[in-house]
């Protein structure tokens, strides 16, 4: 039990801090903190129709966390989230509105495939160039991030482009697209929030008790002593790379099967980014993972009601940098941690 | 316990250059110096000695400032002095030469040598100045640098020599010498007492701490043992010998030699022929080395650090590219295979830095265990592993070499440097191997240790296992080998074995010379 | 054959050049504040975000006051406090470096876009606020060819190359710049030497903050005289690229971000030849071509171009 208050100690205090400065923040331009977080909780879970609301934005989030969380414990720190999940949901997107002829047991999971093998190997990419040459994934995934969106923009305003208005692309068949499970107002939850949970309990059982799940652990840890023990680093590499890739890229099918049905410029909206606050809140453990998703997925939902306050939902970027920012350099943390059970 | 103190005449403050008075230092869970006193007359060469954390590393540190002591008092000269960093021990005259040399790699010798105490010219770093000064204290005290050449491309002498220049670059009177020898050749180390008995002869005062007891008994006048943090042992030099320091050293008779069955290799298991490694920067490290190894037999391979030892067991592991030349395993051609197949084929690996290559220190020890064959039954069924299986044999393994504590769950990383190697070895022989690579296998370890993989070692070899030792400690080699190759720059100078062969003539082919021409040369004296 | 002539024909516009030299003079300052962040052993990915605050604080004390030099000067103060954010996480905490600049950058993007609305009433970018003038060089600007690309150009390019100089001065010929480099390389002989460590990173680091708010400033009372969301546009990244490329030299670092612009100016000019008449949306595919250029060369020149050997690592006793 110490242990795992121990463990939660670090995030735990990390987005009590980060709340407090935002609340600094909100006050600096005129506007009441407590009022704000206020309408933050009630935007959250104040209503049934707020609760949904919040599932179905935590559901994408589940996933990216466990992306870069994947990531994070094979040695890997994979910023492009954001990319793969865009490419996935494109991908997924070009062939998904062809499936009219299929019936659902198998349009639902062919899509659900094309998906994840368009964020996999998108991420491999930047694996294989780490593993062969050395590149910093950080600055390849980055710049395939900035690549995804020039594609997507090139192919939803040209090949694909449909209609008027804001750039997408045609829907997908309904064949293709998730049962709901959960309907109220105008809010669907879709079975995409269990999709995530199966692949939270997936990342558990792969990491814990696999031997692939070992390798891939002991290249984050120490690639010489693992190439010393006859795995291959290389070979790790790419595939740690491929199933966050692949993560990521299931994130972006989800959110284009179970809610747009179809792929717009705003599908990935920063999802991919909010991966990393929601990785390192979990200490990059899928129980953690979840509720950080639930967490973020919270304050993303209850921005909006704050926004006609006029505090803007940006204010929620600040807090996942400032969470990142003390996890990070988690012994600011504890530090303040240790002074405080020195006095207790 | 059978402490050794000696009486000294009482003598005034002033008659020392260095006075460790009562000094205390504690980190974490150990106590690496208890109260410890030591006294170092002007002038004298004086030597500390004591096993691997025995507390000398820590003493020289307070010494030079890099820590404060938690209690006692330091003395330079009859003056109480107190150091907030190494600069004010330097300011006291105190210069240290570091075991681990303190040089930046991608800088010149005379900007590392300035470095800190840069003399300058308006602005700018007089560069030409650094240089001339340098060139001056190199020629007054015979110590020969390339004042121009990058760190990393002079050879580890010249490095050190570099490392001297630091300190009397800055006037120091006091040098403290830590380890020196660990890197040279015997004759080198004869030239660095040439240098260590000049330095004394132009008025220094040198502290010289090595666990080394004959270069001890050369080179120093008075002698320090420490033991556990403590000082068990004064001594002064021409009135002791090497088994009364020992015996302070380590508390106990030690014994010095194991005794060995008599060499009866079977068939050869494993071979290397003509092989050409190139090292991280791309310069040729092993050049053209070829040798066998039978089993049942302990083959050594001697030679200061640096001369392609490193290479060439990456390169038979597998973790370095063969680009010339093949490496046979029981007829197998296995040049440049993954270290998987290797293992496999039952070849195992002792590595050098065990904390860089062997162990993952996050992992729990039972993880760290089955490195290696953790894909493999009974420890894996397809794709999962056998938690439980994994456990049990951990439980075993640390039971039978006496690993503490004896708690599975323990991180890699916490467990002490002997029970860390202790760990590596129990899991690389009971996997069972037919061929054995071992690199530098008691490094940092204390005598206990020491003897424990010693003991290892030997039981392998008379259980038919063929092993290839390779190591800097010469005594390990001899001890420990039934034959030696001594390697220089990539190459095998000759092959010996041990009881037909000397120190001095290892020492000579240490130093590049080859087996023929030290034999040859001594059948031309003879005639 | 007419496809051909009229490629050619970029290269000699002198607009080609000086479009180069401006895109380029971005970088420069940005790959230059990696070189004086990393040669002291600090990995700083926070340059994307430093960039991205200077180009914002200089347009809002523009605004304010009216004077394009104080926005400058208020946005070198900005960098300046991000960067000191970034050396104490990474060199007081001894925290991820690499962790703690995307920290950075999110935080940059997330004031930025918060402030919008308060400070200027509208989200996504702000009205022209003032600009900072090209300059005439009398004399120069007649020279032929020269003239027309150096001649009547933003100062801050002068400025750039004036700070790749200063750079190159004190990295390789005082003994701060000495001091600097030892301690990239070996932290610890320099600390047994007395050189303070942690205060020459806290050095290395501001110095980073302070070019990569230049740059900054540049793309937004520089160059366009507004702030746009995002826009430093991933220049920080190709400014890392042109680093390590430049093999963490402030003069290779400057040829390396020349060729970037020179790409970029290529690629801008290709687009508007009437030779080769291209789709509207096809415009984008060539925009990733600055991304996947640095793709390449950071995957072909990382294994032969060697970090500070200490590179990203914190210095502890």
């Amino acid at each position: 039990m110490k242990k795992i208050i121990e463990s939660i100690a670090v995030p735990v205090i990390s987005v009590v801090i980060a709340l407090l400065i935002s609340a600094l923040i909100i006050l600096a331009i005129g506007k009441n903190p407590i009022e704000a977080y206020g309408k933050l909780i009630h935007g959250a879970f104040g209503s049934q129709q707020a609760i949904i609301d919040t599932l179905i934005k935590t559901t994408p989030l589940i996933l990216t966390g466990l992306a870069v969380g994947f990531g994070f414990r094979a040695g890997v720190f994979n910023i492009g989230a954001e990319g793969q999940m865009a490419m996935g949901a494109l991908m997924a997107a070009v062939f998904a509105s062809n499936f009219g002829g299929l019936p659902p047991a198998v349009a639902i999971p062919l899509t659900m495939l094309i998906g994840m093998l368009a964020g996999a190997g998108w991420a491999a990419i930047a694996g294989f160039l780490k593993a062969k040459t050395g590149a910093h994934e950080v600055v390849t995934t980055i710049m395939l991030n900035w690549t995804t969106t020039y594609i997507a923009s090139f192919v939803i305003t040209g090949p694909l482009a449909t209609g008027s208005g804001t750039p997408k692309s045609p829907e997908i068949s309904t064949s293709a697209q998730l049962p709901i499970l959960m309907r109220v107002g105008a809010m669907e939850l879709s079975a995409g929030i269990i999709i995530s949970i199966v692949a939270a309990i997936f990342m558990y059982v792969f990491l814990s008790k696999t031997t692939t799940g070992y390798e891939i652990k002991a290249v984050g840890f120490n690639p010489y002593a693992a190439e010393y023990g006859g795995i291959s680093v290389a070979k790790n590499i790419v595939l740690a790379m491929a199933i966050s890739g692949a993560l990521a890229g299931l994130a972006g099918v989800t959110e284009l099967m179970g809610v747009h049905h179809r792929f717009l410029g705003e599908l990935s909206g920063g999802k991919g980014f909010d991966g990393i606050s929601i990785a390192l809140i979990g200490q990059n453990n899928p129980i953690g993972i979840i509720f950080a998703a639930l967490l973020i997925g919270a304050l993303r939902t209850g921005s909006n009601e704050m926004q006609f306050m006029g505090v803007s939902k940006y204010i929620v970027i600040i807090v996942q940098a400032i969470v990142i920012f003390l996890v990070a350099a988690d012994r600011i943390v504890k530090a303040i941690y240790a002074r405080k059970k020195v006095k207790a | 316990m059978d402490d050794l103190k000696k009486d000294f005449k009482q003598e005034r403050h002033e008659d020392y250059a260095v006075e460790l008075i009562e000094i205390t230092k504690k980190f974490p869970g150990v106590l690496a110096n208890d109260r410890v006193t030591v006294k170092i007359k002007k002038g004298e060469v004086h030597a500390i000695v004591g096993e691997n954390g025995a507390g000398k590393s820590t003493l020289m540190n307070q010494l030079y400032g890099l820590y404060r002591p938690d209690s006692g008092e330091i003395r330079i000269f009859g003056q109480k002095k107190v150091f907030n960093g190494p600069r004010d021990a330097i300011k006291a005259g105190i210069g240290m030469v570091h075991q681990h040399f303190m040089l930046v790699d991608t800088l010149t010798v005379a900007e590392n040598v300035v470095l800190g105490n840069e003399p300058v010219k308006g602005l700018n770093f007089d560069l030409k100045k650094a240089r001339q000064e340098v060139r001056e204290l190199s020629e007054k005290y015979g110590l020969y640098v390339d004042v121009d050449a990058k760190i990393e491309d002079i050879p580890v002498g010249m490095q050190q020599r570099v490392e001297i220049i630091k300190t009397l670059y800055r006037g120091a009177s006091i040098i403290i010498l830590d380890e020196p020898t660990a890197v040279l050749t015997p004759q080198e180390v004869e030239e660095l007492f040439v240098i260590m008995r000049n330095l004394q002869k132009s008025g220094k005062t040198l502290l010289f701490i090595s666990h080394k007891l004959n270069e001890v008994m050369e080179i120093s006048d008075r002698i320090t043992v420490m033991r556990g943090g403590k000082v068990t042992g004064e001594l002064i030099t021409k009135d002791t010998n090497e088994r009364e320091i020992a015996r302070a050293m380590v508390g106990r008779d030690v014994v010095l030699k194991l005794d060995k069955a008599p060499h009866k290799p079977k068939e050869v298991v494993f071979e290397v022929k003509d092989l050409w490694v190139k090292d991280n920067r791309h310069l040729d490290a092993v050049r053209g080395v070829s040798l066998q190894v039978r089993k049942g037999e302990v083959v050594g391979i001697a030679g200061v650090a640096g001369n392609g030892q490193s290479e060439l067991v990456e390169a038979i592991t597998g973790l370095r590219k063969v680009e010339k030349g093949e490496i046979i395993f029981e007829g197998k051609n296995v040049t440049n295979k993954h270290p998987r197949i290797l293992r496999e084929m039952g070849m195992t690996h002792i590595a050098e830095d065990r904390l860089k290559h062997a162990l993952i220190k996050p992992f729990p020890a039972y993880y760290n265990v089955v490195l290696g064959r953790h894909y493999k039954r009974p420890f894996a069924n397809g794709a999962f592993l056998n938690h439980k299986e994994i456990k049990r044999y951990t439980t075993e393994l640390m039971e039978e070499f006496d690993v503490r504590p004896r708690i599975i769950e323990h991180l890699g990383g916490n467990f002490s440097g002997g029970n860390q190697q202790k760990l590596v070895v129990g899991r690389e022989i009971k996997a069972g191997p037919k061929f054995m690579v071992v690199a530098q296998p008691t490094r940092g370890l204390d005598v206990g240790a020491i003897e424990f993989i010693h003991r290892q070692i030997l039981k392998m070899r008379e259980q038919d296992l063929g092993i290839l030792l390779i190591s800097m400690e010469l005594e390990e080699i001899f001890s420990l080998s039934d034959r030696i190759l001594v390697m220089y720059e990539g190459q095998i100078m000759g092959e010996v074995k041990p009881e037909e062969t000397t120190i001095e003539e290892v020492g000579l082919m240490m130093a590049g010379k080859r087996l023929e021409e030290i034999r040859g040369g001594r059948n031309e004296e003879n005639n | 054959m007419r496809i051909l002539s009229a490629i050619l024909s970029i290269f000699i516009n002198p607009q080609f050049y000086k479009i180069a030299l401006t895109a380029a003079t971005p970088l420069i300052f940005a790959s230059l504040g990696g070189v004086f962040s990393e040669i002291t052993g600090v990995v700083n990915i926070a340059l994307e975000g430093i960039i991205l605050m200077g180009a914002f604080t200089s347009v809002v004390f523009t605004y304010f006051t009216g004077n394009v030099w104080i926005g400058v000067l208020m946005a070198i103060v900005s960098g300046i406090l991000l960067a000191l954010l970034h050396a104490w996480g990474s060199i007081k905490w001894a925290g991820n470096q690499v962790v703690l600049g995307t920290a950075i950058i999110l935080l940059s993007q997330g004031l930025t876009g918060f402030l919008m609305e308060p400070i200027f009433g509208q989200p996504g970018q702000t009205n022209f606020v003032g600009k900072i003038d090209e300059i005439t060089i009398p004399g120069l600007v007649d020279v032929p060819f020269i003239g027309q690309i150096i001649g009547e150009i933003s100062p801050f390019v002068y400025i750039a190359f004036g700070c790749v100089f200063f750079g190159w001065w004190l990295i390789y010929k005082t003994k701060l710049g000495l001091r600097m480099r030892s301690v990239g390389e070996n932290p610890e002989a320099a600390d047994t030497l007395g050189v303070n460590v942690h205060a020459i990173r806290y050095f290395g680091v501001i110095m980073s903050g302070v070019f990569a708010s230049l740059a900054g400033a540049y793309l937004s009372v520089g160059e366009i005289g507004q702030f746009k969301e995002l826009m430093s546009g991933g220049r920080g990244f190709i400014g890392l690229a042109a680093m390590i490329i430049g093999k963490w030299n402030p003069i290779g670092a400057m040829f390396a971000s020349l060729f970037f612009g020179i790409f970029g100016a290529f690629s801008n000019q290709l687009q508007s030849l009437q030779e080769i008449t291209v789709a509207s949306n096809v415009k984008s595919l060539f925009d990733t071509i600055p991304f996947i250029l640095t793709i390449i060369v950071v995957a072909g020149f990382v294994g032969k171009s060697r970090p500070p050997a200490a590179d990203g690592v914190p210095y502890e006793k």
